[in-house]
């Protein structure tokens, strides 16, 4: 029996499969992507009930929070503690690099899955175990974790300090278990893009968010290793009497704080790197254009990858290292403004010329280079050395890393689901409440976070439950003013994704026809196959014969040009 | 900017804030630009019936010296902000000019302990003065001050002193400053140091020289 035998016989079986295997026990990367994207938007619903229980005790400090009581402080530091684990952890990296990595790395290079479909199943599995792991520590004796998501000895250490034994543990294992999963998938994510490309597809001609998820891959595989390593050591100082971390044993709480941070820092860009490439693939599109410098842009997240293993103690600045080394690290943090800076710039020196369509897609990867630019100017405060002494852990430092991390995670969710959701379910958004779901969300998000960098610059430090308890923090009318705004903001932000969810229900229920495989007229290879791609996705396995991004050719009737479309047929055409 | 609502009440807070002020110009600059160009491409760019993209690879010299041009101005920036950002930590952080007194900063859940030197300046000797959340100096004095914790980790942050360090246990963490107003300020924790984090306040008292001898006469422990 031929190798094409085998192959049908695979996709006539895989159609029988009922829906248990269909849905739970699939090694389709398109469903894996899909339990991924699914499982961390439910996991974003818990980690904004935080923010909602904690702004709001913030706002009206002491009063009843509807949905959640009245907020003690420990519950303050586990809700904003799991807040930023589950976001991170449990919601960006799984949508941003499991979710799209999946669903776009063998589409966009023109393969029919992943090369390791068994363990990119497994990755997602164990994914899975992590995240009820970490949601069944909320509710055992003491609660959640509640030492920040920094987890710093000997506070995470020593239960007599944390008061919640079984929830950092269990934090920790859910923690370690989600880095599990990410290896077994980036693993995945490398292998499919370096050696199952299309024929013809040569590394000039990846899309670029392809090269940015793996990219992130990298940096996470090569990061990753010394926290796993943490990670067991305060395990063993939690649990089985260790002293990794115990001064009075000779340990030494900073070794955790180099680990974590080592990996901590390159995680940043772990996330970032695949919303940027999307919001590149986004912008190409909608302005016609092709992207400015795609080798330049390409170097660039090179130099940012490399660079983003040196910055590391920016995060440690006066946490006790010797301060000459301060030095050092603030050198390094100013350089990596440069690459992220030359991505900006190249992105909008792509809008130059173009012919803009502001779809609702284009308007999330607009607003994602618009608010990440704030988010990048504000880090140039902290990197600074001497301004870091101010700064370090006052709601500025909250404020920046939100304007990354939002529209990171969260404008970067939107404009990869509402760009590849015609592919994805074969039917499109519906545009009017999009556009409303996007204003209301960027009104509510800035509203949030602008306050929050002037309660920082005049002296709200962090994971601080109740500010009435510093005089000089509420005397002045204007403070508690600025963080009630940011509590409202956070309701609007929350309120507008009902609207969000209006407009997958009123798409699901329409009976739009299929919107046929490529809606937006873009060039890249997942556009050939059609919407949503069956068990093997293409077809026809494509060919590539040119750049993922020649649109508007001048000597071309049509301004795209799919990767795959043979010279030939143009002429003819 | 911070000085409205945060006193400058130690000999380096200028400083700080004038290192916070240059960084605000320059980042609000390229931020106020680069939005505008941004801006200003979707409308000036936007989808016109009839009109088509240009083709444009970024390759070309013409092209590509607008992305080199804004790179070489943020490695210039970056340059500036490096000089004055390492001149305001090396002058808080590295050097340690000749004390006039010793403290010591004793961290624990949820409070406080310092130890004045005394009369003797030398912590360790039986003048010391032994306190709980509220720490003296004398304006002008250079304080040397020497942070350690008993427990978890905490941070010794006087605000209106732009003052930060990380106190950690089994290390003696050390820094200095030097009141230059009279007046009472907030010290905080700025380390999450469990349940009793949120309300970890003490409070730094800069006398003048005849209150903190009043106060230093009335605090000596007996027998010195």
């Amino acid at each position: 029996m031929s190798a094409t035998d085998h192959a049908h016989d695979d996709h006539g079986h895989h159609e029988q499969q009922n829906f248990f295997l269909k849905y739970f026990w699939s090694t389709d990367h398109k469903i894996i992507a899909q339990q991924y994207m699914w499982t961390g938007v439910f996991m974003a619903l818990i980690g904004g009930f935080l923010a909602y229980a904690f702004r709001m005790q913030l706002a009206f400090p002491g009063k009843f929070i509807p949905g959640f009581g009245y907020m003690s402080s420990l519950e303050y530091n586990a809700a904003v503690t799991n807040h930023g684990t589950i976001m991170i952890f449990w919601f960006a990296m799984p949508v941003l690099i499991a979710a799209f990595g999946n669903l776009l790395i063998p589409l966009m290079v023109g393969c029919d899955d992943m090369v390791f479909p068994r363990i990119n199943r497994l990755s997602y599995q164990v994914f899975l175990i992590s995240a009820v792991i970490l949601v069944s520590s909320f509710f055992v004796k003491g609660g959640g974790f509640n030492g920040a998501w920094t987890a710093y000895p000997p506070l995470s250490a020593n239960s007599d300090y944390n008061m919640a034994p079984a929830g950092s543990s269990l934090w920790l294992i859910a923690v370690a278990l989600e880095f599990v999963a990410f290896l077994l998938g980036g693993i995945n994510f490398i292998v499919t893009a370096m050696s199952s490309r299309a024929p013809g597809m040569r590394m000039w001609d990846v899309p670029i968010v392809v090269w940015m998820i793996v990219v992130a891959s990298i940096l996470f595989m090569l990061s990753v290793g010394p926290l796993f390593a943490g990670a067991v050591m305060l395990l063993f100082d939690q649990n089985f009497g260790t002293y990794f971390f115990n001064p009075e044993r000779g340990g030494d709480p900073i070794l955790w704080q180099h680990l974590f941070w080592f990996f901590g820092h390159p995680e940043v860009y772990v996330v970032l790197l695949p919303a940027m490439g999307m919001s590149g693939e986004i912008i190409a599109t909608f302005s016609r254009k092709k992207l400015f410098a795609y080798k330049t842009l390409l170097y660039t997240v090179f130099a940012t990858g490399i660079i983003s293993f040196f910055v590391w103690a920016h995060h440690q600045f006066i946490a006790g290292i010797d301060p000459r080394m301060a030095n050092v690290f603030t050198v390094t943090t100013l350089i990596i403004s440069v690459p992220i800076a030359e991505m900006c710039f190249l992105y909008i020196a792509t809008l130059y010329g173009g012919s803009i369509r502001l779809k609702v897609p284009m308007l999330w990867g607009l607003a994602f280079v618009a608010e990440f630019l704030l988010g990048g100017v504000t880090g140039i405060f902290l990197g600074a050395s001497g301004a870091d002494i101010y700064f370090h852990d006052t709601y500025f430092v909250v404020a920046h890393f939100h304007y990354t991390f939002v529209p990171i995670a969260i404008i970067g969710f939107f404009m990869g689901f509402t760009y590849w959701f015609p592919k994805m379910y074969g039917k499109m958004l519906n545009e009017t409440l999009g556009k409303i779901h996007f204003w209301i969300t960027i009104l509510g998000f800035n509203m949030i976070f602008i306050p929050l960098f002037f309660t920082g610059m005049w002296g709200d430090h962090r994971r601080i439950y109740n500010y009435s308890h510093f005089p000089d923090l509420v005397k002045n009318g204007i403070m508690q003013d600025l963080r009630i705004m940011a509590t409202v903001g956070l309701l609007i932000m929350l309120s507008a994704q009902v609207i969000f969810l209006m407009n997958l229900i009123k798409t699901a229920l329409s009976k739009q026809e299929n919107c046929g495989p490529n809606p937006w007229k873009s060039n890249t290879l997942e556009w050939t196959a059609p919407s949503p791609p069956g068990h093997g996705n293409f077809a026809v396995m494509p060919t590539v014969y040119r750049g993922p991004y020649e649109y508007s050719l001048p000597d071309r009737e049509s301004d795209f040009w799919p990767q795959s479309e043979p010279p030939d047929a143009d002429k003819q055409a | 900017m911070i000085e409205s609502f945060v006193p400058q009440a130690s000999s380096f807070a200028a400083e700080i804030d004038n290192l916070i002020l240059l960084v605000t110009v320059i980042t609000m600059a390229w931020f106020v630009a680069a939005q505008a160009i941004f801006f200003g491409f979707i409308f000036k760019f936007r989808e016109k019936p009839g009109q088509r993209a240009m083709h444009i690879d970024g390759y070309k010299p013409e092209h590509k010296r607008w992305i080199t041009y804004p790179h070489n101005a943020v490695l210039v920036f970056d340059v500036i902000v490096l000089v004055f950002a390492v001149k305001a930590w090396n002058h808080v952080k590295i050097d340690q000019p000749t004390p006039n007194t010793t403290v010591q900063v004793i961290g624990q859940r949820w409070a406080w302990t310092f130890v004045h030197a005394g009369n003797d300046n030398a912590v360790g000797t039986p003048d010391d003065i032994k306190t709980a959340d509220e720490l003296h100096v004398k304006v002008g004095d250079i304080v040397r001050f020497e942070g350690t914790s008993r427990d978890t980790l905490h941070s010794f942050s006087v605000p209106a002193f732009r003052l930060k360090q990380d106190i950690i246990p089994g290390r003696v963490n050390s820094g200095w400053f030097q009141p230059t107003v009279a007046g009472t300020y907030t010290i905080q924790c700025t380390e999450i140091c469990g349940i009793g984090h949120g309300v970890m306040a003490a409070r730094i008292v800069v006398d003048t020289a005849e209150s903190y001898a009043t106060w230093m006469a009335a605090n000596a422990p007996s027998g010195t």
